[in-house]
């Protein structure tokens, strides 16, 4: 499969912004090199929030206008969300772990992402479970939309327990105000990976259309 | 002409008469619950953890997973014999069919609800005479919750294939803002402290409520073929 | 020939795609009160979904139907003029014959419909077990109660998918004399049925559909018996 130009230059966005974040971009004195994951995690939050978002709107776009195309957008954007979702998951324990002591705390926004995580789990099974595009694409839009509901409620359920409840005595690095450099590096890292979900996100959508067009071939050829 | 609410009353009636009829789903599902309580109750050490505190706890995750079992047959026996589509037929509307339902599955849910937490109180030693008002009511503000989504996911997982593994993977994210404020309600309520301390919760119980059962009343028409 | 200016059930050029299969491609029809169709065809022809569309359980992708001039599908009003027998039962087993029949008359808003329960189970020789459960009759005792349901509220359109599907013989000629008291009283009839028979000594129209068209249709009277049989047993050999 050749890369398109958009994939090479999310490619290279991607490559050039860790070599800036390791070698050119100054140590953060508290948490020690540790904290370079930070510019993989937050990035990739903003990414699986994004595409998550992306979903419940095609998803009601799609009950509304019942376009083809826009149900494989959400289902697109749903697998490559489900990336990301996995990536913060895995780099918010391996972040923990040596700055706060231990690998998972019930942090509200880790916590929501959690939840998408098992939301686009659940949209994908969905998929996998109904052979008929029609019915497939509107239950998905339909879970795509209450999806979207639920993520204020769980952030609120889980923003009212912990504002309830005792915080567990941990040094909590919330969002420190960055010198110059991180900043760059940061705002560099979610221009790249924006760029790289994009990307992803054509790729994923070509393979769509491609199945989708086999499939349509090999129901008329019966 | 029938009224909505007249329809909805009607498919519940139908829908309980048929669960009274039969009666082993409730059966079974009364014995899972308790079950669960009494595995929860030696599944923990009880010089280390207070009744009080666990009672919430186990309380509300029982409540999730008998409610899910008892959400599984709602639509069952449209399918059994191709029922529904005579109720499709028929002049009532769609969004009848749903709340008649949900109003069903909510009876079963509370019926349920009425057995598990005396007990609670029974196995856990906590005498709940005094809560038992404010309790009654978490028990239907989270009963409506579950009922409201759980009938439209039901419905939707009658229509696939691996209709019992996907309802819960379906439902329970949608049950945690259900089960946090309910436990976490009821905990205050255990605790001695007044009602006005859990107001928070109750709120957001109530917003869950109001928000889910209307999406999902509007939703029900989009898993049906059309 | 009928006089009436509002047919019964009308179709108009309807069609059904599901995605790129054409289950219904443009079926043009008419039947007025008191006329019955025969609707013949091999399995895959598309009548379960011709029948769908016309009951409004479907929307039509191309095309439009109307039962009593109102448009299909449509509101309660539509609904109402409608019965639906399939050779499902649509019943539910766990309940009794009479309550089976009394929730679906109570659905249709039915003057007294306890009375009208047991009027339409004698009328289906079935009240004697009006009180068993479902589960516990027979299959061709289960359609007949199925067919009291569809016919509880005295529609004036009745859609039959195949009704003589595991009935006996004292069953069918009930359901013949059912249908036929219906054709009495003015309603218009849609058969589909594979007993070209049986359909034919019924119907008043007849029309064999095939791949989502109607390939052949007109009155019965011009229509011998033999003629539609052979074409259609040609039919159901062809796709075989």
């Amino acid at each position: 499969m050749k890369p398109t130009p958009l994939t090479i230059a999310a490619g290279v966005g991607v490559v050039v912004t860790y070599i800036r974040a390791i070698f050119f971009t100054p140590t953060e004195a508290v948490q020690g090199p540790a904290q370079k994951i930070f510019y993989v995690h937050a990035p990739a939050a903003w990414v699986a929030f994004l595409a998550f978002g992306l979903v419940g709107l095609a998803s009601v776009l799609y009950l509304w206008l019942r376009e083809e195309r826009l149900d494989r957008i959400a289902e697109s954007s749903a697998e490559v969300g489900l990336m990301f979702t996995t990536v913060v998951l895995i780099t918010g324990p391996l972040w923990g772990k040596p700055i706060w002591g231990t690998y998972w705390t019930w942090d509200a926004r880790l916590t929501l992402t959690l939840f998408l995580w098992f939301i686009f789990v659940a949209y994908i099974v969905l998929r996998g479970a109904i052979d008929e595009r029609e019915m497939r694409a509107r239950y998905c839009a339909v879970l795509g939309i209450l999806g979207a509901l639920l993520v204020p409620f769980i952030h609120l359920s889980v923003y009212l327990f912990r504002t309830l409840h005792p915080k567990p005595i941990l040094m909590k690095p919330d969002a420190p105000s960055l010198p110059t450099e991180m900043l760059t590096t940061v705002l560099l890292a979610f221009a790249a990976f924006t760029l790289l979900y994009v990307a992803l996100l054509r790729v994923r959508y070509r393979y769509a259309v491609d199945r989708d067009a086999l499939l349509a071939e090999s129901s008329n050829a019966r | 002409m029938n009224s909505v609410i007249g329809d909805a009353l009607l498919v519940a009636k139908k829908d309980l008469m048929i669960e009274f009829r039969t009666r082993s789903a409730f059966l079974s599902v009364v014995v899972f619950a308790l079950l669960g309580i009494v595995i929860f109750y030696f599944a923990w050490d009880s010089t280390a953890v207070a009744a009080s505190d666990l009672a919430p706890g186990v309380l509300w995750v029982i409540f999730t997973f008998s409610g899910l079992l008892g959400l599984h047959r709602s639509f069952g026996v449209e399918h059994a014999e191709g029922a529904i589509d005579g109720l499709l037929a028929s002049p009532v509307s769609r969004e009848a069919i749903f709340l008649g339902k949900a109003g069903a599955n909510l009876v079963f849910v509370l019926a349920v609800q009425a057995i598990a937490i005396p007990a609670v109180s029974l196995f856990y030693n906590l005498p709940l005479g005094g809560v038992a008002l404010p309790l009654a009511g978490i028990a239907i503000l989270a009963a409506i919750g579950l009922v409201a989504v759980g009938t439209l996911f039901s419905a939707m997982a009658a229509n696939t294939r691996l209709s019992e593994l996907l309802l819960p993977m379906l439902s329970l994210p949608f049950f945690v803002p259900i089960v946090i404020p309910a436990a976490q309600a009821t905990a205050k309520l255990l605790s001695g402290r007044p009602v006005v301390d859990a107001l928070a919760w109750l709120k957001l119980l109530l917003a869950f409520d109001l928000v889910f059962v209307f999406a999902c009343m509007l939703a029900y028409p989009f898993t049906l073929e059309e | 020939m009928n006089g009436k200016s509002v047919a019964a059930v009308e179709a108009d050029s309807i069609a059904r795609a599901f995605g790129a299969r054409r289950a219904v491609d443009g079926v043009s029809l008419r039947v007025h009160a008191g006329e019955t169709l025969a609707l013949f065809g091999p399995n895959g022809a598309g009548k379960t979904t011709l029948l769908r569309l016309l009951g409004g359980l479907i929307r039509p992708t191309g095309g439009n139907a109307s039962i009593g001039g109102q448009k299909v599908p449509g509101g309660p009003e539509m609904r109402r003029q409608i019965g639906v027998i399939s050779h499902r039962t649509l019943l539910y087993d766990a309940l009794t014959p009479r309550e089976n029949v009394e929730f679906f008359a109570r659905l249709y808003g039915v003057a007294s419909p306890r009375e009208a329960a047991v009027r339409s189970l004698e009328q289906m020789g079935i009240a004697d077990r009006a009180d068993a459960p479902v589960r516990s009759l027979s299959r061709g005792m289960k359609q007949r109660v199925s067919i009291a349901r569809a016919t509880v509220h005295n529609p004036k359109v009745v859609l039959a998918d195949e009704p003589f599907t595991g009935l006996d013989v004292s069953g069918a000629r009930a359901l013949s004399r059912l249908l036929g008291d219906l054709r009495e009283s003015g309603a218009a009839l849609l058969l589909v049925t594979h007993n070209i028979d049986e359909g034919l000594s019924l119907a008043t129209h007849a029309a064999i559909m095939h791949q989502g068209r109607l390939i052949r249709s007109g009155e019965r009277a011009s229509i011998v018996a033999s003629e539609y049989a052979n074409e259609y047993r040609d039919l159901v050999a062809a796709g075989e």
